[in-house]
């Protein structure tokens, strides 16, 4: 298991912004502590809005996108909003392809996701 | 540098050890001047294959093996993962993208493999699953 965070939790007003700090969110063990972190900042925050900001990440596995997938449905039966931003070209690349873009609110930037969670 | 590189490799059901098999592979299609492009094609599709065949072929359990063999040259990589498993029907994994299955969290391994590989097959069985990915490069 690799030591050290995998997600930096901040504050901005209301919304709750998570930047994920592996570059690769690939490999099981890689997703299974950052999904550990994401719920528990989920399930302490009911009605959460959340933004998750993939600014650092490069490549993703279909395993990463389930746990999104997850994430999403517990974030919604909390009435909060799960937002993501700074995805590169290629991240948005398997997000189409797997149609994702049409389950998930994402933005190219933070400054633009985060006026959206106010609208 | 070898026009081609073969190796057969036996490693047991572990990510970490999937994890130093691939970053062989792609150490090879690096050598062979496959572009950025090609390189984020292969390691997707390689953790895809290798981790659907550590946890649905072989179950997780470690003392199970798959073996790996691999063709690169300048024109094409060729890689075969066969695990220890019963198999499966690729026609009968449902569509991640269709409306009801969106929400599904599983299903999409395969899916992004054919969108990234120029080839993607299976045996007969289900538990060896062949990928094919040209040199983009050499169509510029």
């Amino acid at each position: 298991m690799e030591p050290g965070p995998k997600i930096e939790v901040n504050h901005e007003g209301t919304v709750t912004v998570v930047e994920l700090l592996d570059e690769e969110i690939l490999e099981e063990n890689t997703i299974n502590i950052i999904a550990d972190s994401l719920f528990a900042v989920v399930t302490d925050n009911p009605g959460i809005k959340l933004l998750l900001n993939f600014t650092r990440v490069r490549h993703l596995s279909s395993s990463a996108l389930g746990t999104l997938i997850r994430l999403n449905k517990q974030v919604e039966e909390s009435n909060g909003m799960l937002k993501i931003c700074h995805l590169r070209k290629s991240l948005l690349e398997i997000f189409k392809i797997t149609k994702l873009n049409r389950l998930f609110d994402i933005y190219e930037d933070k400054a633009t996701a985060l006026s959206s969670f106010n609208n | 540098m070898p026009a081609q590189i073969y190796q057969e490799i036996e490693i047991h059901s572990t990510y970490a050890q999937a994890k130093k098999t691939e970053d062989g592979i792609i150490a090879a299609a690096q050598t062979h001047g496959y572009s950025d492009e090609d390189i984020f094609a292969l390691r997707l599709s390689l953790e895809e294959a290798l981790s659907n065949a550590i946890r649905h072929g072989n179950k997780q359990d470690p003392k199970k093996t798959i073996t790996i063999r691999y063709y690169v040259n300048k024109d094409r990589i060729d890689i075969y993962i066969a695990d220890e498993g019963t198999g499966f029907d690729p026609v009968k994994v449902p569509d991640p993208t269709m409306a009801d299955n969106l929400e599904s969290p599983h299903g999409r391994g395969i899916l992004l493999m054919r969108a990234y590989m120029n080839l993607v097959e299976y045996n007969d069985t289900g538990n060896v699953i062949h990928i094919t990915k040209l040199n983009a490069e050499l169509d510029k």
